[in-house]
């Protein structure tokens, strides 16, 4: 890998045509000009290529030097990624601000991993010990939530020559392979072409059937998804897909979360970095940061490095899957991926088929999806790993009827369809629950269930906590045929009134109603509801739907439906979810509602537990 | 390797050809729109600032867009109408820049920065390039200080915060310049006697709407702590490329270096966008929606996202694009993309406007998405998300009973679906309109609110905190006061 300099030809913006390196490679990395800017190669002509730059050009002219630097683009991997914020080509963004200030200065080159910080380094293998691709030579501490693995990267194997426990620095030697071909000098580090999936063990892809926790009801509940699945997020600006994003990246119970702001906005990052330090994991109570990488690429920064931006991301997360780890990867927007796409498509003058998108766009987003699974990784000790892909998708206008929501719906398994009307009226999550669907649920709402078996807790003090269990996919069937059914009452109703309606449809818009308001609004910024543990979910469904199957007996008794709807419970129930008596207030309000229905019914000389 | 000394020019002042050393070009081969084509030049670069004189002897300036050994494509910035293939040109061998000092404060210019206040070009100061910079992402401080406007529909419903970037989407005949004006004039930060310095850019404006404006910043003193760059209806399209970016470069120097909370209204985007669609039309590039290309969102960007608060530095740059929605449309790509960059909109709507309700804010598609932050107990009140959150819901809901009702008559409507009606029809006379020298304190805002919602039972307040109801209902209030 060696140097090459040629001749710049041609500046168009951020795209440059050179000429004079005779083995120049697609996808190579270029130095542009006297500040070296930085730039990838995206076509071969003959006697000559084009380059996309990741910097700003103005200034740079013909006649200046463009130098090939032999390598693609990679990602540095290393303990220090977490609880970092990189731009898209992964410069540390706060060395950044140390050595340029507040402004984004181009031609700066600083490191993704800091190489001033040591790291102590415990080797888990002796001298002598065979190894292979994968293999996990030992681990540091990289922050107090995680483990990080230092495994041997790909293609390498061979005897340990040698291994040293002690501080280092990430590009100093730890450990010596000796393989057939020479040796290898293990690092803390490795570098890793962001374009190229990271391989795993062959065959080893495994079935999608452990859910990602979000603690968000309409996700776990109605349309969940599922640890190495791929979630498609679409939504007209302002209908909650950052929000949403962030939520998943807060709340879910992965071990790593790789954040990718790809052409958004830069207060939303400045939001996560000043939100996330202070914000805990739900599970390991420590500041959710210690799990998290950013990165960061606004919409004001160069449009081609966004592309970067998508790939760094995956790369990272694919590199923590292999230490064993269970990643979620968030990406707003892929649309401006696929936007940074088409313009450098269009520079190029390749042909457009859809909307100026080029004909490879359905492709691109293929490969991207396609890095998400759930897998047994390379080496030993044997261990699964996950990345969980979840993109944004910002269609033009709202309309999910254009090239890249429909080329990612092809590969994503859940699609939560945001709307606008929801959001107008201020109901979020804005996940409108007719339009959307998960492709995992049968499998993992059993998963899900199967895990309060150990709420013993429960099992104990509440009754009905096994019939919760077993019941639990039930009732979410039930929800969600109450929710269709009041849909299509509601456009009756929309003609002739609802006050003109039978009782027992007046009554599936109530219920629907205490569902939509109680169950399916989630507000982000709450106390108590923002993160809902999967045991509150189930209480709050049961409630639901029992007062719903409770009250039916009293309509169908012809007990007049005013009756049911001035309750005073009904209020208290659709509040429940933000009541910081959690799940204790839940399970009493539950018997004051039955109790409440019981005392209609015996006004009207029956009783609503016959049928049990 | 051949490259010239980058040289740092003043565009200020009227460039003349003879102000520039180096090689003078004959001749060029082609002119194309506002495009014009040179062959066979050397040492010139990308975005390069060109001076051109044509037979009418008169100097124009232009950018480079696209350059290579044989050819170098320049953007004319100013009319075109009179150029010729024979004209005289010199590249001045540095990108767009402009002399900022504080000297700047209550000047007007041209939408290239030439004065037409009839006082002389800013003399001294630092050299900006108008593009900017990205803000690095760090080194932004999260914007969380409520504005106050004095606009109940803002201020309740969709806070503006200092350091935000919120547009109006409005229509042509539309109040937006009142509602501007007004924001402009009553806008200030709770407990903070500092007044905003103003920053006007104008792309496309007719006389009178930039006479408008100049004159409210006269009238309200404004006008010393104003700076107005104006591009009006009868200059040339082109220079509205450039007139945003120095208006913003002006609002950075002010903000981040003089430290003052500045105001940037842009008016009108649209047309804004309008001029970059001609441009890329003339450069052939394949149009995307509606004939704007593809970059649209990117170039957007590039001046929406300069907006913000940066750490260490005491000012601020807030935002305020105005844009005519074409064919009042909100999915239009100019307000498409704009919502998709900008923290939120306020959008007007024709339809409260025709019933006389100003500001015609329609709130449902409105938002602000920093709102949040800048509210709550230690910043407005404790009650103002609940209660911002249930307007919505009773507005939605009361405007639903509204469609319903003219299917089936206000006679079909249940008794909950009339009290939305109520609500919402009081909503918008009471709270969303007032004076437009009106300037309601957020607390009256809150009170107003109150009133309202009190029109609908209370059982129905779900969006509100219990014992938030308690505290600011109107009648536990009057029960308290007993
Ligand atoms: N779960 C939620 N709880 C409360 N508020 C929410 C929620 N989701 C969204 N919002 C509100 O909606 C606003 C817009 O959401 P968000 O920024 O996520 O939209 P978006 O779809 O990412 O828009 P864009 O495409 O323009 O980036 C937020 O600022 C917030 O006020
Ligand atoms: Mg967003």
């Amino acid at each position: 890998m060696s140097m090459q300099m040629g001749t710049l030809e041609r500046v168009a913006g951020s795209i440059v045509v050179g000429s004079g390196i005779s083995d120049v490679k697609m996808g190579e990395v270029v130095m542009v000009g006297r500040e070296e800017l930085i730039g990838e190669v995206v076509k071969l002509t003959e006697g000559g290529f084009t380059a996309q730059v990741f910097e700003s050009t103005g200034g740079v002219g013909p006649g200046e030097k463009i130098v090939g630097t032999g390598k693609k683009l990679v990602a540095e991997l290393g303990p220090g990624l977490l609880d970092r914020i990189y731009d898209g080509v992964a410069r540390d963004l706060e060395l950044l601000f140390k050595e340029r200030g507040s402004f984004i200065q181009r031609g700066v080159r600083v490191n993704t991993l800091r190489r001033d910080v040591e790291w102590e380094f415990k080797p888990s293998l002796l001298k002598g010990a065979s190894v292979g691709e994968g293999d996990i030579l030992g681990t540091v501490l990289e922050t107090p939530m995680l483990r990080h693995h230092i495994l041997v990267p790909p293609g390498v194997k061979g005897r340990l020559k040698q291994i040293e426990e002690g501080s280092f620095r990430v590009n100093e030697t730890i450990a010596i392979i000796a393989g057939k071909d020479g040796e290898y000098e293990a690092s803390l580090m490795q570098e890793w072409p962001v374009k190229v999936p990271r391989p795993f063990k062959e065959g080893g892809r495994l079935g999608l059937d452990l859910p990602l926790i979000t603690g968000q009801r309409v996700i776990d509940t109605f349309y969940p998804i599922a640890k190495g699945g791929a979630a498609a997020i679409p939504g007209g600006f302002g209908t909650g897909k950052t929000v949403m994003l962030q939520q998943i990246a807060k709340w879910s119970d992965a071990d790593v979360v790789v954040y990718t702001g790809c052409g958004e906005r830069g207060n939303e990052m400045c939001d996560v970095l000043t939100e996330f330090p202070r914000l805990k994991d739900p599970k390991k109570g420590r500041p959710l940061m210690e799990r998290t990488i950013l990165l960061a690429n606004t919409s004001n920064m160069p449009v081609a490095a966004r592309e970067a931006s998508i790939y760094m991301g995956v790369t990272m997360g694919e590199y923590y899957r292999d230490q064993g780890y269970d990643v979620a990867l968030m990406a707003d927007s892929t649309s401006r991926w696929a936007e940074a796409l088409r313009e450098v498509s269009g520079r190029l003058e390749e042909l457009p088929v859809e909307q100026g998108y080029p004909a490879y766009l359905p492709d691109r987003v293929a490969e991207f999806y396609e890095r998400a699974g759930r897998m047994v990784v390379l080496g030993s000790p044997e261990r699964n790993g996950s990345v969980t892909i979840i993109g944004a998708v910002s269609p033009p206008g709202g309309d999910f009827n254009e090239p890249l929501t429909i080329a990612t719906l092809r590969y994503a398994g859940v699609f939560w369809a945001l709307d606008p009307e929801l959001a107008f009226s201020r109901h979020f999550p804005a996940v409108n629950w007719l339009k959307s669907y998960s492709l995992y649920s049968g499998p993992l709402l059993s998963t899900f269930t199967e895990s309060w078996a150990s709420h013993s807790e429960y099992e104990k003090t509440l009754s009905w906590w096994h019939e919760i269990s077993s019941r639990y996919e039930e009732y979410r069937t039930k929800a969600l045929e109450l929710l269709n059914t009041a849909a299509s009452i509601e456009s009756i109703a929309r003609v002739i009134g609802e006050s003109a309606l039978p009782d027992d449809q007046q009554l599936v818009l109530l219920a629907a109603e205490m569902l939509k308001e109680g169950f399916l609004r989630q507000f982000a910024f709450d106390e108590v509801d923002a993160y809902c543990q999967p045991e509150k979910q189930a209480l709050l469904l049961k409630m639901l739907i029992d007062f719903h199957t409770n009250a039916l007996k009293l309509v169908t008794r012809k007990v007049p439906i005013d009756l049911v709807k001035e309750l005073q419970q009904i209020p208290l129930i659709m509040r429940a979810k933000e009541n910081p008596g959690g799940t204790r207030y839940i399970a009493q309000l539950m018997e004051d509602s039955q109790q409440a229905l019981e005392k209609i019914a015996s006004n009207y000389g029956f009783t609503t537990k016959e049928e049990y | 390797m051949v490259s010239r000394p980058r040289r740092s020019i003043k565009l200020t002042s009227k460039l003349r050809l003879e102000d520039i050393q180096g090689e003078v070009y004959r001749g060029v081969s082609e002119i194309k729109g506002s495009l014009v084509f040179v062959r066979d030049v050397k040492d010139v670069t990308y975005d390069e600032v060109v001076i051109m004189r044509g037979p009418d002897n008169i100097d124009r300036m232009g950018r480079v867009l696209d350059v290579s050994h044989e050819l170098a494509i320049v953007q004319v910035l100013g009319s075109t109408s009179d150029l010729q293939t024979d004209m005289a040109l010199k590249f001045t061998g540095t990108t767009f820049k402009i002399p900022v000092s504080d000297q700047v404060l209550g000047r007007m210019f041209n939408g290239l920065y030439r004065p037409v206040d009839g006082l002389p070009p800013l003399a001294s100061g630092d050299v900006r390039e108008t593009d900017g910079t990205p803000i690095n992402p760090i080194a932004r401080i999260q914007p969380n200080n409520f504005i106050q406007t004095g606009i109940s529909a803002i201020d309740g419903m969709l806070s503006l915060v200092r350091g935000q970037k919120l547009p109006i989407f409005t229509e042509s005949g539309l109040p937006h310049n009142r509602l501007a004006a007004q924001i402009a004039r009553q806008a200030t930060v709770r407990g903070e006697k500092e007044e905003f310095a103003l920053v006007f850019g104008a792309m496309g404006l007719k006389r009178d709407d930039a006479t408008f404006f100049v004159d409210q910043f006269r009238n309200s003193g404004a006008i010393e702590k104003s700076v107005v760059i104006l591009n009006l209806a009868e200059d040339p399209a082109v220079e509205r490329l450039l007139t945003p970016r120095i208006a913003l470069t002006v609002a950075e120097y002010l903000a981040f270096d003089l430290e003052l909370h500045v105001l940037v209204i842009l008016d009108d985007m649209t047309l804004y966008c309008e001029a970059l669609r001609e441009l890329s039309a003339a450069k052939e590039e394949v149009p995307g929606r509606a004939g704007y290309p593809g970059y649209l969102y990117s170039d957007l960007a590039t001046i929406y996202e300069r907006a913000g608060i940066v750490s260490g530095r005491k000012g601020s740059l807030t935002q305020m694009p105005i844009l005519t929605m074409p064919g009042g449309d909100i999915r239009h790509p100019i307000p498409d993309l704009t919502g998709y960059i900008t923290e939120g909109q306020v959008f007007l709507d024709r339809d409260l406007y025709l019933r006389g309700i100003y500001p015609p804010i329609n709130v449902l598609p409105s938002l602000s998405r920093l709102m949040r932050s800048g509210i709550g107990s230690s910043k407005t009140r404790d009650d103002h998300r609940d209660v911002a959150d249930q307007l919505y819901d009773a507005y939605a809901r009361g405007i639903r009973a509204r469609d319903l009702a003219k299917i089936v008559g206000e006679l079909g409507l249940n008794e909950r679906e009339k009290k939305f009606l109520e609500f919402s029809e009081a909503f918008e006379k009471l709270f969303v309109g007032q004076g437009d020298s009106e300037n309601r304190p957020v607390e009256e805002t809150l009170d107003r609110a109150w009133d309202l919602l009190a029109k609908i039972p209370e059982a129905e307040l779900v969006r509100i905190h219990e014992e938030l109801i308690a505290k600011y209902h109107p009648h536990h209030r009057a029960n308290t006061r007993e």
